[in-house]
């Protein structure tokens, strides 16, 4: 049985906020360190917590660790020997690889995320202005109590506007698919994953093969921990929009320009498998009919839903290139940081995108494997395409819209996004964290 | 694909060491050649255990009667199983269109769905506990590689897919000749 009273809210419940702030932290001690994480423990919500919670209490913090916090901490190297590669090695030194080269290399990263003196992710929710700022002004204190821990960079996270949809800066709706856990008691809609063992996503439970993958140590630290994936994305929205426009003529052809490269209508999230030529709003919102499609059986040539769209890169379904979709997800948490660009008014040149973390059990086989090979791969489905947004785009690759009687072909697919920032973090849970306070 | 570069064979050399190659998840990528991408694992058989391996060249034929589909997500061209030096030592040479790093998890998960890391167990030095520990697997594989030093194409870097599509092609002409007559 997974153990919500231990297990750190963040994966598990979705906190009511509109308003989130992520604080990456330095230690310039170990003590400073480990005191800070006292501190802070009481804020910190399990899952049991926060669920029983009343949808108005936002007091939820979230506390996590990147290789080298940990060893500033004071864990002793024989034990951060056991911890994954990826963990220890770090996102950045695994650029090459991910496929952040060019305009998405490490050098081009903000908020210090390379330093090696990252230590921590302090992630803050709440539901309004007022109480972010009470919120920070509490974290404030914490800090101004403890001269050895301090703050090297921030990002305020804010839903845009409009606000009768969860939607990212190019307007496309998100939230639509996400994987659900078994004993959680939430079913999985039809056509979506069936739910996943806990071991997927927490450390110290069997997994999808049946089997309880070892412990990074000590244990006690680790289990019913997780690994997070930071991934910041600036989205370049005039970019995005003219190049719908050089593509479309009408606002109805924009749009399906807009929907082939996604998979899904954009602002209803209506599949393209079910709804290829125009937009179906109460299919979109209806959670029993929005997932309920394969690829392989339903649209095996591509004409509804492109081979190279993001949908059918990032979950595969049933298509025959992995047999293990139940292996690669990941649960995301994040939201859009900056300013919205209003509809018709020219990009102000502004940094604005998505931030998020994608919880896992194992970095390489989840994360990596989404980025490096359904993201990036050229050779996916034989397109030499990558993802719309989240491969490495610099106007040299083209995309394929299967139609007939030939396809068409999108020229030049701009970047419409960049990365911005990454890291590795661990995610203790509450006995972890109390661990690492004992430190010596 | 260069226009028609599979007309024209095509052999690369290959140099020993893996110090320029790319990194992947688990180690760096030896590069397609004109033979696509490979491998071939070479390791010592248990004694005694030779006829145990040569017994799963039954069970994976049969696991493929079964599903035909089961090793597509490795796009394989060939697999080739070999005992040799007296049934003494065992070679798995794999011929595919995706470079082993990608794919491996889906590898494990596969090997382990139609036999073929059973018949691994009868390996010297093979880790017994595979099923829970990829890396371990994934060391085995790599520590027991024996990479090429000279691959050739009679048509270069085309893939499984290309191969089937221009056959269907082929055929679907045939039957359009024969529906004009």
């Amino acid at each position: 049985m997974i153990e919500l009273d231990d297990i750190q809210h963040y994966l598990l419940t979705r906190p009511n906020a509109t308003i989130a702030q992520y604080n990456f932290m330095t230690f310039k001690s170990a003590e400073g360190g480990r005191k800070f994480i006292a501190a802070l423990l009481h804020t910190i919500g399990t899952a049991k917590s926060v669920m029983e919670a009343s949808e108005t209490d936002m007091r939820w913090v979230t506390l996590a660790f990147t290789f080298n916090g940990l060893r500033q901490l004071g864990l002793d190297e024989d034990s951060l020997s056991t911890f994954p590669e990826p963990f220890r090695q770090g996102m950045a030194a695994r650029a090459a690889m991910l496929g952040d080269t060019g305009d998405n290399h490490p050098d081009h990263w903000e908020d210090k995320m390379t330093s090696p003196d990252l230590h921590a992710a302090v992630i803050l929710f709440a539901r309004d202005q007022n109480e972010r700022e009470r919120c920070l002004k509490e974290h404030q204190q914490y800090l101004d109590q403890n001269p050895d821990v301090s703050v090297i960079s921030t990002l305020l996270l804010e839903a845009i506007p409009p606000f009768d949809y969860i939607h990212e800066h190019f307007g496309y709706r998100d939230r639509i698919t996400t994987p659900v856990i078994e004993g959680m008691g939430i079913e999985a809609t039809p056509g979506s994953h069936p739910a996943s063992k806990p071991g997927e996503f927490f450390l110290g439970y069997p997994d999808e093969t049946g089997h309880t993958p070892p412990l990074p140590l000590p244990e006690i630290l680790t289990k019913n921990g997780s690994f997070l994936a930071y991934r910041k994305m600036q989205e370049h929205v005039g970019r995005f929009r003219d190049y719908l426009k050089a593509n479309g003529n009408t606002i109805e052809e924009q749009e399906l320009v807009a929907a082939k490269l996604m998979g899904r209508w954009r602002t209803t999230g209506a599949p393209l498998v079910l709804s290829p030529d125009k937009d179906d709003k109460e299919l979109g919102w209806d959670e029993k009919r929005n997932n309920n499609f394969d690829f392989g059986k339903m649209d095996p040539q591509g004409y509804g839903c492109p081979m190279g769209a993001h949908i059918r890169r990032m979950n595969v379904r049933d298509t025959k290139v992995s047999q293990i979709m139940n292996r690669r997800l990941i649960i995301r948490r994040g939201g859009t940081y900056g300013p919205y660009l209003p509809e018709d008014v020219p990009d102000d040149g502004a940094n604005r995108g998505i931030a998020v973390f994608g919880g896992c059990a194992d970095i390489a086989r989840q994360f990596e494997f989404l980025i490096s090979v359904w993201s990036n791969d050229l050779e996916f489905a034989e397109l030499n395409e990558r993802d719309p947004f989240t491969g490495l785009q610099d106007g040299t690759l083209d995309f394929k819209i299967p139609k007939r009687p030939i396809k068409r072909k999108l020229k030049g697919l701009p970047a419409f996004t960049n990365v911005k920032g990454g890291a590795y973090f661990f995610l203790p849970s509450i006995k972890g964290l109390q661990y690492l306070t004992t430190l010596k | 694909m260069k226009e028609h570069e599979w007309m024209v064979p095509k052999a690369v050399a290959i140099p020993k060491t893996s110090d320029a190659l790319e990194l992947g998840r688990y180690g760096p990528i030896w590069p397609k050649t004109p033979a696509c991408y490979g491998f071939t694992v070479i390791a010592n058989v248990i004694p005694g255990r030779a006829e145990v391996i040569r017994n799963y060249g039954n069970t994976i034929t049969e696991a493929l009667k079964a599903d035909p589909t089961i090793l597509a997500p490795l796009k394989l061209h060939y697999l080739r199983w070999v005992l040799f030096d007296n049934d003494t030592r065992f070679m798995y040479q794999g011929i595919f269109d995706t470079d082993f790093d990608k794919y491996t998890e889906d590898a494990i998960s596969l090997f382990s769905a139609s036999g073929i890391v059973t018949a691994f167990e009868n390996l010297e030095g093979f880790p017994l506990d595979w099923r829970t520990n990829a890396t371990a697997f994934i060391k085995f594989v790599r520590d027991h590689q024996c990479n090429s030093f000279l691959e050739y194409g009679e048509y270069p870097y085309v893939s499984a897919d290309e191969i089937k599509k221009a056959l269907r092609l082929k055929a679907a002409f045939a039957e359009m000749l024969d529906q004009m007559q």
